[in-house]
């Protein structure tokens, strides 16, 4: 292990050839249209960037983005109608070649998109590499506009076409050929494995999904609003992350379909970052983020990795790369002897009651309100679908309502102080309780409570090894146990 | 006295809102933040139960119009609560994340911006009854509990007059709350909302024996929301002298444009809520020095903590353990010269005494007695039936009826001066009752 005030190295070795100083890289994106952002990207501390799509220049129209925002927070999903470059091949190249000459040791990987046709893909990959890209990223992944004329996700929804192609670029690459992958599709490994026999050296997952984002109410047009018409765009964004990070490990995990990867969605700080990574990423690709905040982001991507693998004692990426990957498994393999309860600190507890009211309409029934009288007790038959044994909520909220409350004013309620003899923050009477022989251990009260530690999920001993659904269908049936033919 | 007045633009300017109104980007911001707690504690702290939680909830939505009419449909009086409420003590003081170290939801000011949006659209009130039911109800005073009483009758189809004897609906509301609080007009435009549903209002009607006679012959039911009368006297010599002027008086004529003169000096009396809020003014109209006597101390006053502190840091001085005893005026009477106090003990059984040789005078240009009102015995006296003890009409507190079965009541007159929202609240749950009551009769 090294010592701690070790820097630890950031720099990755991607698909055997391709250095770079971090394994931050900007995606094919608006962040990458020309020189001049790389550069400052790359005077920020970006290690590579894979430039903004070449191909036959295109027109765009606008507007072009619409987001999804979430509770205040702006921006949680972006999608885009933009297709690729709309500026000349020659002027793309003039730039590449220049950035490459005074950044040599940044990754520097162009995007390609022509038509599906041999000549056309030798010659944009010939004149990519003669300008000098570190490697070369077939975008078969767009999956607007560019899809209806044959191209981007049109090619990688079909694993024929993307092997075909990819071998076409393997033809007459020196570089490493990397496959973009579309999302949109059922199983993305398919895609992946076309890839994989076409002879790709590695692959970026995941482009962006086909979304509509919203609808403006009172114009029923949706967004982005072209002239009050609109169309299906990419989303992208820390939204996607979790089923970029699901199909990221579905592609690792295939023997057929794995190679080097770029990993790509959602990625807005260093955690996600290590997320991919730990799912077999060697280098990770951010747009939203930068698109939202600006280059500068990158320092404290960087900084947080750093200091991640220091407290963790990685030296480099590659010791930590895809060290997850061995614990997602699938569903019959996990230990069905496992349990788990929720307890809640009551010291910490502020009586919001989320938890109760998620349990009973949304999981199992069974954290109740009943430290403090009897109200299941009280319960008359006609009140509404009482189970028998507990207060529902209805008969809570209906017990809180026919309560009359005033003002407390100090002249006329003198003496009459609430007693400050109680034990937690919260009134005993709002802090609920888990019937741990009723809790099934599902982590929703968990999940809905605002204070941290509050509710805590414990293990409960069961006495039993471990035991998969795999393994319980198919081992013969338990002799009968002679404890339990005495009862 | 004409030389003080102050036109409207210059009053607005001297007394500006003490909680101005959210905007778009903050009001979304701050329901945001609200958990949504389930049985809420913030709705269970208030007197009329509003589903704070949902209201708010409905303003992160977007759904201004869904959340006002949540509010109005517990709080008819919604707008003006929102602004008058002692929310430390009620909603807010309830919310939950006190016990996170965070601030309280601003549930007051998420209230105003959902009301002030109904009350800009020129909506209306719903009606809850399309039909018109049989029954007759009379309302006794146009404040907060008689508002709530017949605004609730009236939308459940029943006939509702409200009998006032002053020019103006509102009671305290319109004319005895704070400007910075709430603007007479405010309590106005709220009240047209109630014209609007089909109350009748007769002002200027003073009830008497032989009226209250003929409202019963009238009316099913009369709901008594007739507040506290007069304000306590000091009992010292001179009270008469003009520049003497109650808390009540003083708030309701700056609030109406007839600005009392305060001269350098304003001396009041008491440390209830309502001195504060007559301090207060005092120092807004151009006293530059303000004092509060009260014959005990921080610890026995009135006033919430909040009010108290606000009064602090507009300069308002306070003066414990001192009791006016004398008013001296000028030689010519026209002005008060000096009101001579002496200061106060508490004896080991808890009585105050007077210390003997403390009587010192403080030069005053206006005294401002605010210790309380008295209860308007003269009024009670004319019910047959119903039970009043210590100058507070007896309910039944779910009902609000009183021993009279025809007579029900609420607000100020039984709670011997509480806030807005619990006069509201009795209004409410008494509309319920009478409704229950006229329905069960002509069924």
């Amino acid at each position: 292990m090294p010592e701690k005030n070790i820097a630890p190295d950031l720099s990755v070795l991607f698909a055997g050839k391709i250095h770079c100083p971090n394994p931050f890289w900007l995606a094919s994106a608006p962040p990458t249209n020309c020189a001049d952002q790389v550069m400052r990207a790359f005077d920020a501390g970006w290690g590579g960037a894979v430039w903004k799509t070449l191909g036959d220049p295109i027109v765009n129209v606008s507007s072009r983005y619409s987001s999804v925002d979430w509770n205040g927070q702006r921006m949680i999903g972006l999608n885009n109608i933009e297709l690729i470059t709309d500026r000349p091949l020659a002027t793309n190249l003039r730039e590449i070649a220049e950035v490459k000459k005074r950044y040599p040791k940044h990754a520097l990987i162009a995007s390609l998109m022509v038509e599906s046709n041999r000549q056309a893909w030798h010659k944009i990959v010939q004149q990519s590499e003669d300008a000098g890209a570190d490697g070369l990223e077939l975008n078969f992944g767009c999956p607007h506009g560019m899809s209806e004329r044959g191209m981007g996700s049109a090619v990688g929804q079909v694993p024929e076409y993307t092997e075909m192609i990819t071998s076409w670029a393997k033809e007459k690459a020196r570089t490493p050929v990397l496959v973009k992958l579309t999302p949109n599709i059922t199983d993305i490994r398919a895609v992946a494995r076309a890839a994989k026999r076409g002879g790709a050296d590695g692959l970026s997952a995941i482009n962006t999904i086909n979304s509509i984002t919203g609808i403006d109410l009172d114009t029923l047009t949706p967004r982005p609003n072209v002239d009050g018409k609109s169309s299906h765009g990419g989303y992208c964004g820390p939204a996607v992350k979790p089923i970029a990070l699901n199909m990221v490990q579905q592609v690792q995990s295939d023997p057929a379909a794995t190679l080097p990867l770029s990993g790509i969605g959602g990625i807005s700080d260093w955690r996600d970052a290590v997320e991919f990574l730990l799912l077999g990423c060697s280098t990770v690709q951010v747009c939203t983020a930068v698109m939202h905040y600006g280059y500068r982001i990158i320092e404290e991507m960087k900084d947080g990795l750093a200091n991640w693998m220091a407290e963790k004692g990685f030296a480099s990426i590659a010791e930590f790369e895809g060290k997850s990957l061995p614990r997602v498994q699938e569903w019959k393999h996990l230990n069905l002897n496992y349990k788990i309860v929720a307890r809640i600190r009551e010291e910490k507890c502020i009586g919001c009651q989320l938890c109760y009211t998620a349990c009973w309409d949304g999981a199992h029934q069974c954290i109740h309100l009943d430290r403090v009288g009897n109200l299941a007790g009280a319960a008359t038959a006609g009140s509404g679908h009482y189970n028998g044994t507990h207060a529902t909520p209805a008969m809570r909220e209906a017990q809180s309502r026919e309560v009359i409350a005033v003002t407390p004013i100090p002249k006329l309620d003198r003496g009459a102080r609430a007693n400050g003899n109680e034990p937690y923050p919260a009134p005993l009477a709002r802090v609920p309780r888990v019937d741990e022989s009723e809790c099934v251990g599902c982590n929703l009260c968990y999940l809905v409570c605002p204070v941290p530690d509050c509710i805590t999920m414990e293990q409960v001993d069961l006495g039993l090894p471990p035991e998969s659904w795999e393994q319980r269908t198919s081992s013969p049936p338990n002799p009968p146990t002679s404890g339990r033919n005495r009862d | 006295m004409q030389d003080h007045a102050l036109s409207r633009p210059d009053l607005l300017a001297r007394f500006p809102e003490i909680h101005p109104p959210l905007d778009y980007q903050s009001a979304v911001t701050e329901a945001n933040r609200c958990l949504y707690c389930f049985d809420a504690p913030c709705a269970a702290a208030c007197p009329t139960h509003i589903d704070v939680p949902r209201f708010i909830k409905k303003i992160a939505q977007g759904n201004l119009r869904g959340s006002a009419l949540t509010i109005l449909d517990a709080n008819v009086l919604g707008a003006s609560c929102s602004r008058v409420c002692p929310v430390d003590v009620l909603c807010e003081g309830a919310c939950v994340y006190h016990r996170y170290n965070r601030q309280p939801i601003e549930i007051g000011r998420l209230q105003r911006y959902a009301m002030d949006a109904f009350l800009g659209s020129g909506a209306a009130l719903p009606i809850k009854s399309a039909v018109t039911k049989t029954g007759k109800v009379a309302c006794i005073g146009a404040g907060p509990a008689s508002l709530a009483c017949a605004a609730e009758l009236r939308q459940q189809g029943f006939r509702v007059t409200v009998f006032e004897q002053k020019s103006l609906p509102g009671g305290l509301n319109t004319y005895g709350v704070a400007e910075y609080k709430l603007r007479s007009a405010d309590s106005l435009r709220e009240i047209e909302m109630i014209h609007a549903l089909g109350v009748e209002f007769c002002f200027g009607e003073e009830i008497n024996a032989a009226k209250l006679i003929k409202l019963e012959k009238e009316f099913d039911a009369i709901f008594l929301g007739i507040g506290l009368g007069a304000m306590h006297k000091l009992g010292i010599a001179n009270e008469d002298h003009p520049a003497v002027v109650n808390a009540l008086e003083f708030i309701a004529r700056y609030k109406t444009g007839d600005n009392p003169n305060v001269g350098r000096t304003a001396v009041v009396i008491g440390a209830g809520n309502t001195a504060i809020d007559a301090a207060r003014a005092a120092r807004r109209l151009g006293a530059q020095s303000v004092k509060i006597l009260y014959r005990r101390d921080q610890q026995h006053m009135a006033a919430f903590a909040f009010e108290y502190d606000q009064a602090r840091e507009e300069g308002v001085e306070f003066r414990w353990w001192t009791q006016p005893v004398a008013l001296h005026l000028c030689p010519d009477r026209s002005a008060i010269e000096s009101v001579e106090c002496v200061m106060v003990e508490t004896s080991s059984d808890g009585t105050l005494n007077r210390a003997p040789g403390s009587e010192f005078r403080i030069a005053c240009d206006i005294l401002i007695p605010a210790i309380g009102q008295s209860p308007l015995l003269a009024f009670l006296e004319y019910l047959r039936g119903v039970k009043v003890e210590h100058g507070r009409v007896q309910i039944d507190r779910t009902t609000g009826q009183t021993s009279n079965p025809r007579y029900f009541a609420g607000g100020d007159c039984v709670n011997g001066g509480r806030e807005v929202v619990d006069a509201v609240a009795d209004g409410k749950r008494s509309s319920v009752a009478i409704m229950r009551n006229l329905e069960a009769a002509h069924a």
